[in-house]
């Protein structure tokens, strides 16, 4: 028999439609995959029993003859950021520890509704706040990949570290990611997966645990550009309880995937060709160029000229929403209580906090609190909204001239966990090639391109018009069908 | 733009995170690298340019004015409200005495 845990979404939905397997025997063979895994770090609770069940319930439902649903028999991975109820959330923070929903997100319970089962909830970096998966209370996660000749260990990128890992590693076929500054589609090229983040709006932030609240958006990560499609379609869909939830009806994307691309524009940003990007990125580009060509697209080019200044503008940006949604964790509603002997309530939010948050986070938190404060609003949150204003103006002014845009992902590929540790901007513009599309809110994905020279992979960046993840989704699989991306990191753990 | 080890520890305080002034001092530099780096954003050009702060065209809908029209944010849940307080006294938030 074929080994389940190497097979992805579709493999799996499919298999279990036409009864070639059960959804039980998936769910247990990812159970013990996981099992075997603890030394990657992926994931901070694992819920067996939740994938089993959901696996018998998809079982009984095929028995009966009842129609399944879009991800039925699946067994996923949850980002620690999705509110489940009664499983811990902690957004890999202290300060949540131990803190167990009462409710379910919407997107966590949309999934379960087509069938998903949940594996475990995934390592991040803390409240979503990092590059490289360092940040987290819960200790690094570690990229199933290795640089060729070493055995350091790897950053898995971030914030979606848990999530890439485990779905690099074959311990799970998918994963929910959430991306506010590229922290699904960074990851997602670090090990040589998929990732989309889809238009703003598009899935619901209810129960998501808030970072930047008019940058975050989930999506899915997986192996394969299907795999993505049939997974957003069903994470995707408006949702009253969330007052940006797009109200527009979800298109069957999977149905709609297409890798002719005749007649379609891919836009090449000229200043996007940066300093301190490696070559091997460049070369991945410019082959990118070549099979979008090979499968009938129109290469122009196309000018971002904002585009130095999109990383900067979200560094104030991101930061600024943070200090304020981060305000909720004092201490009293829920999470941890560090109430120091004789002290009051103030000493007590201050105790609580400095004992609860990370130094990144509280490093954002104090630009943001700076950003906004009085005197210096105006000089910086109010001068980044603008330059965000003018980068969402660059793309619309490409997308008269181009169908989708095509770019790097990163400026680098993975690097060794403890390299950029000590300079905050270093690792900061790992960004910067992902961010501008998360100023705009526009759709866009990671796939896999190719390995470098030291065997470690390297993905490519498709940004879409509003709305328009189809385009996304369709040149990404003119890539995956020519780039043939078949890497997969050898098992050491 | 700069900042002092002062300001820095009046933000903290607004901010409310305690810090110790090693913690101060570490603080100063790196958030002074973030700001002069950030600083680069005044040579852009927003002249008649409107700050955004969403990016997707999107109104504001009113739900209906029904009671519990959906259950899961309505009322009735206190029990579940207090479930993960630290301190929850006679079906209240506990906090230290702020009156004397």
């Amino acid at each position: 028999m074929t080994d389940l845990t190497q097979l992805g979404v579709k493999d799996i939905r499919d298999g279990v439609r036409a009864g070639d397997f059960t959804a039980r025997e998936v769910a247990e063979g990812f159970n013990a995959a996981v099992a075997d895994a603890a030394a990657l770090n992926a994931f901070i609770v694992t819920t067996p029993d939740h994938a089993l069940a959901a696996a018998d319930t998809v079982d009984a439902a095929r028995a009966a003859g009842a129609d399944l649903g879009a991800m039925a028999g699946v067994p996923i991975g949850m980002k620690d950021l999705f509110a489940t109820d009664g499983v811990q959330t902690t957004a890999a923070s202290h300060i949540l520890e131990g803190f167990t929903p009462r409710y379910e997100s919407t997107v966590s319970q949309k999934l379960w509704d087509a069938g998903a089962g949940m594996l475990g909830k995934l390592n991040l970096d803390q409240f979503a706040m990092g590059s490289s998966n360092e940040t987290s209370y819960f200790g690094n996660v570690t990229s199933p990949w290795k640089k060729a000749g070493s055995n350091a260990a790897m950053s898995p990128g971030g914030s979606s570290g848990g999530s890439s890992t485990a779905v690099a590693a074959r311990i799970a076929p998918a994963a929910t990611g959430t991306d506010t500054g590229g922290s699904i589609r960074q990851p997602a090229a670090f090990t040589g997966i998929c990732g989309i983040k889809p238009t703003y709006g598009r899935c619901s932030r209810w129960g998501v645990v808030a970072f930047a609240s008019s940058l975050d958006q989930a999506g899915p990560m997986a192996r394969s550009v299907e795999d993505c499609a049939i997974m957003l379609g069903a994470m995707a869909g408006f949702d009253p309880k969330d007052a940006t939830s797009l109200q527009m009806d979800v298109p069957d994307w999977e149905a709609a995937l297409s890798s002719d691309l005749r007649g379609k524009k891919v836009g090449i940003p000229r200043e996007y060709r940066m300093e301190g990007t490696d070559q091997a990125i460049l070369d991945s580009w410019e082959q990118g160029k070549a099979w979008l060509k090979d499968a009938g697209a129109e290469i122009v080019d196309v000018s971002l000229p904002h585009t130095k200044y999109a990383l900067p503008a979200y560094y104030i940006v991101a930061p600024a929403e943070a200090s304020s949604n981060l305000a909720r964790y004092d201490g009293v509603r829920y999470g941890l209580r560090d109430l120091p002997d004789g002290s009051g309530l103030q000493d007590m939010y201050a105790a609580t906090r400095a004992a609860g948050f990370g130094d990144e986070v509280k490093r954002r938190i104090l630009i943001g609190t700076y950003v906004l404060s009085a005197g210096f609003y105006d000089a910086y949150y109010t001068q980044a909204q603008k330059v965000r204003a003018l980068v969402a103006r660059d793309f619309e002014r490409a997308f008269a001239e181009c169908d989708v845009i095509l770019a790097p992902t990163t400026p680098t590929a993975s690097f060794p966990l403890g390299e950029n540790v000590d300079d905050p901007l270093a690792m900061y513009l790992n960004d910067v090639f992902a961010v501008p599309a998360s100023l705009a809110g526009l759709p866009a994905m990671s796939v896999p391109a190719m390995l470098n020279e030291h065997g470690l992979p390297l993905g490519l960046q498709l940004v879409g018009r509003p709305f328009d993840e189809q385009g996304v989704l369709n040149a990404g699989l003119a890539i995956q069908q020519r780039a043939g991306f078949k890497a997969a990191p050898e098992k050491w753990w | 733009m700069s900042v002092d080890k002062a300001t820095v520890a009046k933000i903290a305080s607004l901010a409310r995170i305690s810090m110790d002034d090693a913690a101060l001092e570490r603080m100063v530099p790196e958030l002074n690298g973030i700001l002069q780096w950030v600083e680069q954003l005044g040579e852009v050009d927003v002249t008649g340019i409107e700050p955004m702060a969403a990016v997707i065209p999107n109104t504001l809908r009113l739900r209906d004015d029904v009671v519990d029209a959906d259950p899961l944010t309505g009322g009735g849940r206190q029990g579940d409200v207090l479930a993960n307080a630290p301190a929850a006294e006679h079906g209240f938030f506990g906090v230290p005495k702020v009156i004397e």
